[in-house]
């Protein structure tokens, strides 16, 4: 069973009152006030009394939404907490209305054994605002080479298994980690590059890299690695889930191989849905990441799949690095982005107000898809349900960088754009994460 | 810092009118080269910093005398033995440099992008002398220089840039300046090396026709980038195949054609010695040209406010967030 682990709080009491509560996943889209009672949802109604000693919010042209899910977050733990923690992760995700992150065992030392696996549960129990969830790796030092004890590091709650960063170079590895897999009825979350195409490349390969002289490689690389794979878990019969997919050609192939009956999630990022290589040509460092910014037909290629539901996750890859990591030439630099923060504001502003994808289809990515993907309790506006969603001002502009992050580095690749949406207040497994509402609506009646 | 510095950090900082002012200044200073004095006051009490992280003969040699030709203080600091040899990043040593306040700073660096980073993290003006695989555009100008002064004219004239344009910013710098100035501009190689998606990028016509380049009237000749070639690469299959399919030797060049290269040359691979050695090689006149094009651009930069880059205003949005 997957475990969460965040520090003990007191769950919260609280009546937000005239809110639009939103929750496709439940069919719901109403304006109501919502009571809060011990950490779960107790009423949804109409002027609703706040039992005494409930905190009252006046919640005016606010929308609650469920608190979202990331299936993919580095939080850097153990070893480069230089990076990232588990607090401020946890802080950034909270302020991004998310109130479930999964985080990836590319560490150091990477978590490829119960040992580390409970180091790093102990981390997020003594700091995280947030429910926590960690994936091990699937092959020790994930050198891919020698399986992890998955039985092991599933009992310990293990949410699933990648060598993120890495693609699992042999099919034969692939194949051995399924099989063994298979009975626990787990995900192997799957990195997708063919590395003898890959090496050496700073960029995706075209027109740009083409003009930039930067080491770059061709989108086959990505989309070789997703047919292999979908094919294996076809044979297998085991469940796969494809990380930050980036290619047409590889959302063509998770078409198919859904055709076929293949146990396949997939993910695409935020920076993957708005951005193409064409931001490459600032040579801004905040723009290399794995996989890297690909052409414009592939970022429309990401979206119809995110609209017929082909790739049925949001994930931001949130993946700090510190100043003297990005500040250097582009070839010298760090891959990754952080995304926490910024993923539903950059989506409102990018695909759900321009009318390209309906919010309703952007929420469902950002909960539903990854909760069936990792087999974790979707955060749902429903009487009796826990307390895991977040207050929202929907329409609120607002410029990446103009407050403080929350997380321990800056390296945004949204930095300096105009973003919609600010999440006010979240509360996850009951407990309060984020207070930022600043108006005199908050306070104790 | 200002926002409106200018600086030289690829041919697209400049346009047409750019560069046929300096092409044109570069011309009125060849009368001091060949003086007995070879030096005029004109860059008197400026400073000139030539930071070099990559090895370079003609290059650094011809940019310090430049700015030794027009009377500038001139320092030259080379990676190896420096700081950066104690692991010093580019962005502490640039702003340790700047801290003498050099009014211009020229930059060689392996990675894409360096100079636009020492312009962004300096008060100087900045000039590109070569940053990786990117942008060289002072050998774009000295070329251009060449060939209009041997050929009479830039307008329509053909050229192939022969060999490896895949690791070549020589190749970069001089598709886009040659066809700012109107020349014509074919790529003639093996596809491995010639970059996917180069003739939507910027209209050239490639060719993996080695015959092909009988009809130029320039065959610019680029050097064969072996220490960029990583090993298990298999870009090609050995130098030897590379030299007999794409070797120019003088059974190639027809008369009439001249033939370039940016140097250094591997003689018996890209080009023969035969033809390295002939009349219609224009190699020397290239490095004459380095040194009074050099001058020019130092020139230009700090007495014209119209050249150059304006820092773009998105890293500025960067900058302050990250700050």
């Amino acid at each position: 069973m997957t475990r969460l682990e965040m520090r003990k709080a007191e769950p919260v009491s609280l009546l937000i009152r005239g809110a639009r509560l939103l929750d496709p996943a439940e069919g719901l889209d109403v304006t109501a006030d919502l009571l809060i009672h011990a950490g779960k949802i107790a009423q949804i109604g109409d002027r609703l009394d706040a039992p005494e000693g409930t905190r009252v919010i006046e919640a005016g042209r606010r929308t609650v939404l469920p608190g979202l899910v990331d299936p993919h977050v580095h939080l850097r733990v153990p070893g480069q907490e230089y990076k990232e923690d588990c607090a401020t992760g946890s802080m950034a995700g909270a302020a991004g209305g998310y109130t479930t992150i999964l985080s990836m065992p590319n560490t150091d030392p990477v978590i490829d054994s119960g040992a580390t696996l409970e180091a790093a549960f102990e981390r997020a129990a003594e700091s995280a605002v947030i429910p926590v969830g960690f994936l091990a790796a699937v092959t020790i030092g994930r050198l891919g080479e020698t399986l992890t004890e998955m039985r092991d590091l599933a009992d310990r709650g293990a949410a699933g298994f990648t060598d993120d960063g890495s693609p699992i170079e042999s099919a034969r590895v692939m194949r051995r980690a399924l099989q063994y897999l298979k009975p626990l009825n787990l995900p192997i979350a799957l990195h997708e590059e063919e590395s003898s195409l890959t090496r050496g490349g700073h960029m995706h390969e075209g027109a740009v890299s083409a003009r930039l002289g930067l080491g770059a490689w061709p989108g086959v690389a990505e989309t070789l690695m997703v047919a292999r794979d979908l094919r294996l878990a076809e044979l297998e019969g085991a469940r796969i889930h494809l990380q930050h997919l980036s290619i047409r050609g590889s959302v063509e192939e998770v078409a198919r191989g859904r055709e076929r009956g293949v146990r396949v999630s997939s993910e695409a990022s935020p920076h993957h849905l708005t951005l193409s290589d064409e931001a490459v040509y600032s040579l801004d460092s905040n723009f290399k990441m794995n996989p890297p910014l690909s052409s414009e037909d592939d970022r429309q290629a990401l979206i119809e799949g995110i609209l017929s539901g082909v790739i049925d996750c949001i994930a931001t890859d949130h993946a700090p690095h510190a100043q003297h990591e990005k500040e250097v030439p582009f070839e010298a630099a760090a891959f990754g982005v952080t995304g926490l923060e910024t993923a539903l504001p950059i989506l409102l502003e990018e695909l759900v107000e321009p009318g390209l994808v309906p919010l309703a289809t952007i929420l469902r990515a950002m909960t539903e898809g990854p909760c069936n993907a990792f087999d974790l309790e979707r955060p749902a506006l429903r009487v009796g349900a826990p307390a895991n969603l977040a207050i929202w001002d929907l329409d609120a502009r607002w410029t990446v960088g103009e407050r403080p992050f929350h997380s321990k580095s800056k390296n945004s690749c949204f930095l300096g754009r105009r973003v919609r949406g600010k999440c006010l207040v979240t509360i996850a497994a009951g407990c309060l994460a984020l207070d930022a509402m600043e108006d005199k609506a908050v306070g104790a009646v | 810092m200002s926002n409106h510095r200018r600086h030289l950090l690829g041919m697209h900082d400049l346009d047409s009118a750019d560069v046929e002012r300096i092409l044109e200044t570069a011309a009125g200073f060849e009368d001091v080269v060949e003086r007995d004095v070879k030096k005029v006051p004109t860059l008197r009490g400026r400073t000139v910093l030539n930071l070099f992280y990559e090895s370079s003969t003609r290059t650094s040699a011809s940019f310090e005398l430049a700015a030794k030709r027009l009377s500038a203080d001139v320092v030259s600091v080379k990676a190896a033995g420096s700081s950066v040899d104690k692991g010093e990043s580019l962005k502490d040593t640039v702003r340790t440099l700047n801290a003498y306040k050099p009014n211009i700073i020229v930059i060689r660096h392996p990675h894409i992008g360096a100079a636009q980073l020492t312009a962004r993290w300096s008060d100087a003006h900045v000039v590109n002398a070569g940053d990786g695989k990117h942008q060289h555009p002072t050998q774009s100008l000295l070329d251009l220089y060449t060939i209009k002064k041997r050929l009479g004219r830039l307008q329509d004239v053909k050229v192939s840039i022969v060999g490896d344009v895949l690791h070549s910013r020589v190749a970069r710098s001089n598709i886009e300046g040659f066809q700012m100035m109107g020349l014509d501009v074919t790529l003639v190689g093996p596809p491995a090396l010639i970059p996917p998606g180069i003739e939507e990028a910027t209209g050239v016509k490639v060719s993996d026709d080695p015959e092909s380049m009988s009809e130029a009237d320039v065959i610019y000749v680029l050097r064969m980038q072996h220490e960029r070639m990583e090993s298990g690469q298999n870009y090609l299959p050995s130098l030897r195949e590379y030299a007999r399919v794409w070797g120019v030797n003088a059974r190639r060049v027809r008369p009439g054609q001249v033939v370039m290269h940016p140097g250094p040359m591997n003689r018996g691979v890209e080009i023969a010695p035969d033809v390295a050695d002939s009349a219609a090689s224009l190699v020397e006149n290239q490095v004459e040209a380095g040194l009074v094009v050099r001058m020019a651009v130092l020139y230009d930069l700090m007495t014209r406010p119209s050249m150059g880059t304006v820092i773009d205003i998105r890293e500025r949005a960067g900058e302050r967030g990250a700050a």
